[in-house]
């Protein structure tokens, strides 16, 4: 099959997905119990024109099937209505909270990337040597530590007792000095269980290549140690862990709601518990299918790019 | 791949059992790389002269000796051991950490009276509030003088059995849904994979979160354990359904397979007795080292006011009020039940390595975890 094609099953595959994401999250007020109109304006008694035009804004006296539709419509055009809560517009207050969790979860990404490539060469190289035993270990503690209960450590002793960093974010914009210093411990709370996967992935993956006979053959034909391990094996054992880019961001999002929550930080994660917790259902809405989308199409992309890189994929 | 079985051999039919003692294919078997756990009743089924013989061959002989020898080499392995017995004593601790008694009307009953911890975990200002650790409380008090250490001891019977509970209800759904996927493919296999890949697009603590106000509509923090198990399962069977039909995929062309079904054996029989059996390793594997995410996932919800009530005794709870605690200099208060729940997970992981080692030598957990998703 020709990438053109395979792309495009691809893309088509995707949609009946997204169909059922945006379902899902459509169904999510209708599913609670109780009336809609009782679940948005939280249980309060209201003016009955206030209530005409909630249910004109939500099309809550349409067929369910039109409500979806019209709901889908608005979803597609980012328009969410606003929050009976706050008042604010929900579009614009995701639009302010995502940039913030993209930045924080990039720098983790980075992070586990920079610590799990080379701890896994190390690892794989070294099969059965102490090295592999320590970053083994390693690996088994990153995975196990629970990420709030290092957030709060790193929080105890680098900001409270050192007193090296702030406590809560400072008042600067998201590209600015002062933020990428404070970002330096959400970072590392973040990455730590991303790199623990990353350096597993990446050895299981390259301990199967140096199995490979082309391995055999480029040392036989006298190719130095360094050079056959970056230049060939690494190179074909990135692919798995290239492929796992989707569940990684699905990592980090749950990540993301725990540390935004230790260290204060103005993103998606803190926005979806807050809302979770005053029952702000739009927000919620919003900010799970913003989500949804996200890690769908982020999966679509990996597969692109899979099929891109390894010829062998298309089928 | 052993010598004994050379390529172009896998997979056929072979009949052996006139000549030669099938014993010994099976031992070789055990020994065998990769997907084939399959193969040891591929041998051994021709020679068996009824349906009901093939039945009883494939299902327990040779799984009755791999298991053996699966827990053989489970026992040797001493990280894995170590695993076992970190969980063991943190289980008697949690079990004789105070009296358990179960109280009617009028009636109490004492099912366990042993208290290895001194004060009551529910008990306030047993000491003074945020106490460091001293002789009377070795970790400390909280924000409520409740003693901490009678806390993180007590807190052991909801971490280990919202892991266990909800793991174990997350399998019943995840592996008939998995299994029946996977063998008849079709319509149904679509119809589970769509809603497999639908709720795989939102992450495991999302969905677990946002299930909580359907749950309890009112914000009023804090839920039962019933509640958050049910959290945790409704996200944890996609996992096991999407790994178990994926195996069986391979498993269900095998020819022990189709001779079962040419002999007329009902397709339920087939998927119980062959099918499943052959293809559950690796979920075995995934579901002990998912009792640690799950436990990861249950304290994360009660750290975030999400999960058991904030008074609970349980370790995500605990935490729940660490930062403020923890601003104001008291450490104890963090660091105990946060180690307690690395511990676990710790030693989680340490057996569920060690079971896939025994189970299946050649293949990586962390394979099966990139599967998973």
């Amino acid at each position: 099959m020709s990438l053109g094609r395979y792309v495009l099953t691809r893309v088509l595959v995707t949609v009946p997905v997204l169909l059922g994401v945006t379902a899902l999250t459509f169904s999510f007020l209708h599913v609670l119990p109780g009336d809609p109109i009782d679940v948005i304006v939280g249980f309060r008694t209201v003016s009955p024109a206030t209530e005409a035009s909630i249910r004109a804004e939500y099309h809550l006296d349409e067929p369910l099937w039109k409500q979806y539709l019209l709901w889908l419509r608005d979803a597609i055009a980012l328009e969410f209505g606003r929050s009976p809560i706050s008042g604010r517009s929900v579009t614009a207050t995701i639009g302010r909270r995502l940039p913030a969790t993209l930045a924080l979860g990039g720098a983790a990404w980075l992070l586990a990337l920079a610590i799990g490539v080379p701890a896994g060469i190390v690892a794989a190289v070294e099969r059965g040597e102490p090295a592999d035993e320590l970053t083994r270990l390693g690996a088994l503690a990153g995975i196990a530590t629970p990420n709030f209960w290092l957030g709060l450590i790193l929080l105890l002793v680098f900001s409270v007792r050192l007193g090296w960093f702030r406590v809560i974010p400072p008042d600067a914009p998201l590209a600015s000095l002062a933020m990428a210093k404070f970002m330096i411990l959400p970072t590392i709370t973040l990455g730590t269980a991303s790199a623990a996967l990353v350096t597993r992935l990446l050895r299981s993956s390259m301990r199967r290549e140096l199995d490979a006979p082309y391995v055999r053959t480029a040392r036989a034909k006298g190719l130095r140690e360094r050079t056959v391990i970056l230049k060939h094996v690494l190179r074909n054992s990135l692919l798995p862990v290239v492929t796992v880019a989707g569940l990684q961001l699905a990592f980090l999002v749950d990540g993301a709601v725990v540390v935004e929550q230790i260290f204060s930080w103005p993103g998606m994660g803190r926005l979806l518990v807050r809302s979770i917790l005053q029952r702000d259902y739009p927000v919620i809405q919003a900010a799970v299918l913003v989500i949804g989308v996200s890690i769908v199409l982020a999966n679509l992309l990996v597969d692109i790019v899979y099929a891109l890189l390894d010829p062998r994929i298309r089928y | 791949m052993s010598d004994r079985h050379p390529t172009t051999e896998r997979g056929r039919i072979r009949i052996v059992g006139f000549d030669e003692p099938e014993s010994d294919d099976r031992d070789g078997d055990s020994r065998d790389s990769s997907p084939s756990t399959g193969e040891a009743s591929a041998e051994t089924e021709p020679d068996s002269p009824t349906a009901a013989a093939a039945t009883e061959r494939s299902a327990e002989g040779p799984d009755g000796r791999r298991l053996e020898d699966a827990a053989r080499r489970f026992r040797r392995n001493r990280t894995a051991m170590l695993g076992v017995t970190i969980i063991a004593v943190m289980a008697v601790l949690a079990i004789f950490a105070r009296p358990i008694e179960v109280s009617t009307a009028e009636y109490t009953i004492t099912l366990q009276p042993v208290a290895l911890a001194p004060h009551d975990p529910h008990e306030p200002f047993v000491g003074a509030a945020n106490a460091p650790p001293s002789w009377d409380h070795p970790f400390g008090t909280d924000w409520a003088g409740r003693d901490q250490f009678a806390r993180v001891l007590v807190g052991g019977r909801y971490t280990l059995s919202i892991g266990l509970v909800a793991v174990l209800l997350a399998l019943c759904v995840g592996i008939p849904l998995g299994a029946v996927a996977g063998y008849f493919g079709g319509r149904i296999d679509e119809l589970v994979m769509r809603i497999v890949d639908v709720l795989y697009a939102f992450p495991f603590l999302v969905l677990a979160i946002a299930i909580v106000p359907i749950l309890d509509p009112l914000p009023i923090p804090g839920r039962g354990f019933w509640e958050v198990v049910l959290a945790l399962t409704v996200t944890g069977w996609i996992g096991y359904a999407r790994l178990l039909r994926g195996e069986i995929l391979s498993v269900r062309e095998r020819e022990y397979v189709t001779a079962a079904t040419a002999l007329g054996v009902p397709d339920r029989t087939i998927i119980r007795r062959h099918v499943v059996p052959n293809a559950i390793a690796p979920v075995v594997v995934q579901a002990t080292l998912n009792v640690g995410t799950v436990v990861l996932a249950a304290a994360a919800l009660g750290f975030l006011g999400l999960g058991l009530e904030p008074g609970s005794a349980e370790w995500g709870a605990m935490l729940s009020r660490g930062r403020d605690s923890l601003l104001q200099g008291h450490w104890h208060v963090t660091v105990f039940p946060g180690l307690a729940i690395f511990l676990f997970v710790l030693a989680i992981n340490l057996v569920g390595d060690g079971i896939n080692d025994a189970l299946e030598p050649r293949r990586d957990a962390s394979d099966d975890r990139r599967r998973m998703r």
